[in-house]
């Protein structure tokens, strides 16, 4: 199947994420674990924009955009170089940001991603290195508030810019790069996608070789998909009245799902870039070889191994490797059962109960899902009560074996049940005789009988149920 | 008491009478003081001294008195850059080079006066009013580091720091007849300096002699990891004090005595070269071609870089604000109020010389220029070991003579800037007088060479009596 792209629509988009696995900031000494704080307890001189403060480059975090760099399939520049974005607004303490511009730590990339017909290469044109702003908060809604206040903790947190050609071709297509790229961010532990800001999409989208329009400051996924949804039926629609798109940024109101214009490219900024003269360049170059020996074993290599060591469809391996902490999970698991078992129970069962509930993976105990899988393996209980723990377990808490009691779960070992069948109706042969005969009461004897033979441990629906699936297959007389 | 003295007699009488009363008499003079140089007096002086006094302090300038400029921070003590728009700023935090001042056992007495943002030859443009010259008060007292060399020329302090960014130190060192020294891009920290142009400034010590500046520069010298600039320097300056030009090779750049240079600063400045060939040193003409566009160059850099450094200042977070209906408007409005003249005028420049259309017509091409005038440098310290030149082509000219011609005061900084655009290390010392005024010498090195520098000034001033003069009224 080809994908037809009928609209011709083309999607490109620019991802800030904040690289807060680091202890410190971009430039200054102050804390990355502010989430939980206080406003304005992790700052400085530095990020505050004091006067006479200057910034000093963080090491670790050149480290950290060169590994995003290098697992994004780039290139990576000689020595870092960084310039000014000149701006006025009040969450900048600087009047400008530092950035890079036209020395990105890394360019020329690609990510393959599972498109609309099959595997989809999406080139990165660069990713680069710059600090986070402020934060701006108001009182109530901005309408109401009487003031706006500024939260200047996250400003300063290193932010890597990762900028991708317009190669996607859908809504899907842009959240299927998103979750590609947040599972490989999550691989190189450079990141939490969990915390508040952690990542903010600007969407370029555009329609049958039309202009672009950007949509700022987008901050889930799933608002992407609907924003980029929005725009191209809003584009289709204009140019279909005669209208011409123009260059122009939009903003995305996430709770009515549409975008609404900011600024036509006529009233962009002039940034006024120039070199950052606080900073020297830092030669990187030398160290990709070492780098490179840090990357982890990432989401499509660890895809492949999954399905050949542990004989797992590739369906199972795409859905246990694209979060970094579900295959870490996984493998526990797989170390203590059969892999092919707890594949299923972890990608299909335990995966989707997360899902629906919206947490993650470390709501639950390996130790609890190995047992629940012994359970069922074991024949001890069903297939159905393993699901049933699981849920227990996410809603209301508890161990696999207290649940199993609490709700009775232990299967009735069948085969007791089985084999008093079986000598029931060999002992009772005019009973049997009887039923089939058309007399209805005979089998509720041979019910009685088996019970009494299993001592209660079966009970009389399923006994029989299980009496008359035996005399349906007996060889006719 | 005390007035004019260099730090070993300041020690002598502290040893005499006590660091308390050294202090408190300096603070006395400045209360007198009729040449407004100081911006604040730190009241917290005499108790620190007190302290020196009771609890002993075996730092290289335990108990003797400092100023500050006051576009240096300062923890405590309010640090304005003699704007109106820093009005109420108190820094809470130190320079890289208080700190180590205030480690050395130095006392400050308070912050001094300066051009506004450290944008002028004058401080005619600071909103405190102008400093006057210690030597005739209807005079400037150079700038923009005017109050530090005027407190250091008037007896005010014994020691001073100020910010040199196209001549800052050593235009104000001549016109006051003080000793002040621009180092090499690099070696000092610029941590806590409040930039005006970061690619161009260092910190630096003005004095009334040679070896004060260099052991002002063995403290504040240095390292420092929170400048990415500063660089890890082994210089004992000390060590560079030695009265011996033997063999030394002086070039004189033709360029530097070009049209506009006063008569008596040509001839004090040739006696001086003289008086070096008659001590050892030999000296020969050198030409530094692209001196002529260093000066614009050197202006669309600087204000390129403050335009963006300056940006700050929108009174969100400290100094003047004017509030207004949203916040654009209240940055405008701070702004509006808070800058002077010549500072709006270099932001709009800067401003301008970086925006689309015009960055690669000015700023990219100043930078070009920039680097060509330092392989003039280069060039010209394959052969000689220094470079003499007059610091100011004229002495100090006469208050508000300049004001309403900005290009005129910009044309004033011409034998600096250029130092500036290398990087190399200049230091400016008394050469003579004429008319009463001081005369200002320029000795440039290669990068890294202070010792030179110093060493060459301490001779000079081994052998001549221009550095024992001092103003009427300190005498």
């Amino acid at each position: 199947m080809v994908y037809e792209n009928v609209d011709g629509v083309k999607i490109g988009l620019e991802i800030h994420v904040q690289l807060n696995k680091l202890n410190t900031k971009l430039f200054c000494g102050c804390s990355t674990d502010y989430h939980n704080d206080e406003p304005n307890t992790h700052v400085c001189p530095v990020c505050l924009g004091l006067p006479g403060a200057l910034p000093v480059l963080n090491k670790r975090a050149v480290e950290f955009a060169m590994k995003v760099g290098l697992a994004l399939n780039c290139d990576i520049v000689g020595q870092t170089q960084f310039h000014r974005k000149n701006y006025y607004y009040p969450d900048l303490p600087k009047g400008f940001q530092t950035t890079q511009y036209d020395f990105p730590i890394a360019s020329h990339g690609k990510v393959i991603i599972d498109g609309e017909d099959g595997e989809r290469i999406v080139r990165i044109t660069r990713a680069h290195m710059e600090e986070d702003p402020g934060k701006l908060m108001h009182i109530g809604s901005i309408e109401k508030s009487k003031g706006t206040l500024i939260n200047y903790n996250r400003s300063g947190m290193a932010l890597i810019e990762i900028v991708s050609e317009p190669d996607m071709r859908s809504p899907k297509e842009a959240r299927r790069f998103l979750d590609k790229l947040r599972s490989i961010l999550e691989y190189l532990d450079v990141f939490n996608g969990d915390l508040e800001g952690a990542m903010r999409v600007d969407a370029n989208i555009s329609v049958m070789g039309g202009e672009r329009v950007e949509v700022k400051n987008i901050s889930s996924h799933k608002g992407v998909e609907k924003a980029a949804l929005y725009e191209i039926m809003r584009q289709k629609n204009f140019v279909r009245r005669g209208g011409k798109v123009v260059l122009e940024t939009r903003h995305f109101d996430e709770q009515r799902g549409v975008t609404l214009s900011m600024r036509s490219k006529e009233e962009e900024h002039d940034y006024r870039y120039f070199p950052e003269p606080d900073l020297v360049p830092m030669r990187v170059a030398d160290r990709v070889p070492e780098v490179i020996k840090t990357l982890p074993e990432l989401p499509d290599a660890k895809r492949e191994r999954f399905t050949s060591q542990y004989g797992m469809a590739d369906m199972h391996a795409k859905a246990l490797t694209s979060e970094i902490k579900v295959a870490n999970f996984y493998e526990q698991v797989a170390n203590l059962v059969d892999p092919r078992s707890a594949a299923v129970w972890v990608a299909d069962i335990l995966k989707g109960e997360l899902n629906y509930r919206d947490v993650s993976v470390d709501a639950f105990k390996v130790e609890d899902i190995v047992e629940i899988i012994e359970l069922v393996t074991g024949n001890k209980i069903t297939e159905r009560s393993g699901v049933e723990i699981i849920r227990t377990i996410l809603d209301n808490g508890g161990t696999p074996a207290a649940i199993v009691k609490e709700k009775g779960l232990i299967k009735v070992e069948e085969d007791i049940v089985t084999k008093a069948v079986t000598e029931v109706l060999e002992e009772n042969p005019e009973a049997l005789q009887d039923y089939l005969g058309g007399k209805e009461k005979s089998l509720n004897f041979l019910v009685g009988q088996v019970m009494k033979k299993t001592a209660g441990r079966s009970d009389a629906k399923t006994t029989r149920e299980m009496l008359l699936d035996r005399i349906s297959k007996l060889p006719p007389k | 008491m005390t007035g004019w003295a260099n730090i070993s007699q300041v020690k002598e009488k502290i040893a005499q009478t006590s660091a308390e009363d050294v202090t408190a008499s300096y603070l006395e003079r400045i209360r007198k003081s009729r040449i407004n140089a100081y911006t604040t007096i730190w009241e917290g002086a005499i108790e620190k001294a007190r302290e020196i006094d009771e609890q002993g302090h075996n730092g290289p300038l335990a108990g003797i008195p400092i100023a500050i400029k006051d576009n240096i921070s300062t923890r405590g003590i309010s640090t304005t850059c003699s704007s109106k728009i820093l009005q109420g700023y108190v820094p809470p935090y130190d320079a890289h080079i208080v700190e180590r001042l205030k480690d050395a056992g130095a006392i400050i007495l308070g912050k001094t006066n300066m051009d506004e943002f450290a944008m002028g030859t004058s401080t005619e443009s600071s909103c405190y009013g102008p400093t006057l010259n210690p030597w005739d008060k209807a005079r400037v007292p150079g700038g923009s580091s005017g109050g530090s060399a005027a407190v250091v020329a008037a007896g005010e302090a014994p020691i001073s720091v100020g910010s040199d960014t196209g001549g800052s130190v050593r235009c104000p060192a001549a016109f006051c007849g003080v000793v002040g020294l621009k180092p090499t891009y690099g070696t000092i920290s610029r941590y806590g300096l409040i930039s005006y142009a970061n690619s161009l400034e260092q910190i630096g010590p003005l004095a009334t002699c040679v070896s004060d500046i260099a052991a002002l520069m063995d403290v504040i010298g240095g390292h420092d990891a929170r400048d990415s600039t500063s660089v890890q320097t082994e210089t004992m300056y000390k060590d560079a004090l030695v009265d011996d030009v033997s063999g030394l090779k002086i070039g004189v750049p033709a360029e530097y005595f070009g049209a506009g240079i006063d008569p008596a600063v040509e001839n004090s400045v040739w006696d001086a070269i003289q008086l070096f060939e008659e001590l050892g040193a030999s000296w020969e003409q050198v030409s530094l071609p692209h001196t002529s566009y260093a000066l614009a160059a050197y202006y669309i850099i600087a204000m390129s870089e403050a335009s963006s450094n300056l940006a700050r200042f929108d009174g969100t977070r400290y100094g003047l604000r004017n509030e207004g209906e949203n916040w654009h408007v209240m940055a405008s409005r701070t702004r509006a109020e808070g800058f002077g003249a010549e500072v709006k005028r270099r932001i709009l420049l800067g401003t301008y010389a970086l925006s689309a259309g015009y960055h690669d017509k000015y700023y990219l091409k100043a930078l070009k220029v920039r680097t060509l005038v330092k392989q003039d440098f280069d060039q010209a310290f394959k052969e000689f070991d220094c470079l003499m030149t007059p610091t100011m082509p004229t002495p100090a000219f006469k208050l508000e003579e300049k004001v309403e011609d900005p290009l005129a005061l910009y044309l004033a900084d011409v034998n600096t800037v250029p130092i500036n655009l290398a990087g190399v290390p200049s230091i400016s010392l008394p050469c003579g007088f004429t008319d009463g005024l001081p005369i200002g010498l320029q000795i440039i090195s290669k990068h890294f060479d202070e010792a030179t520098v110093l060493r060459a000034a301490y001779s000079f001033e081994q052998n001549t009596e221009h550095h024992t003069r001092r103003p009427a009224e300190v005498a």
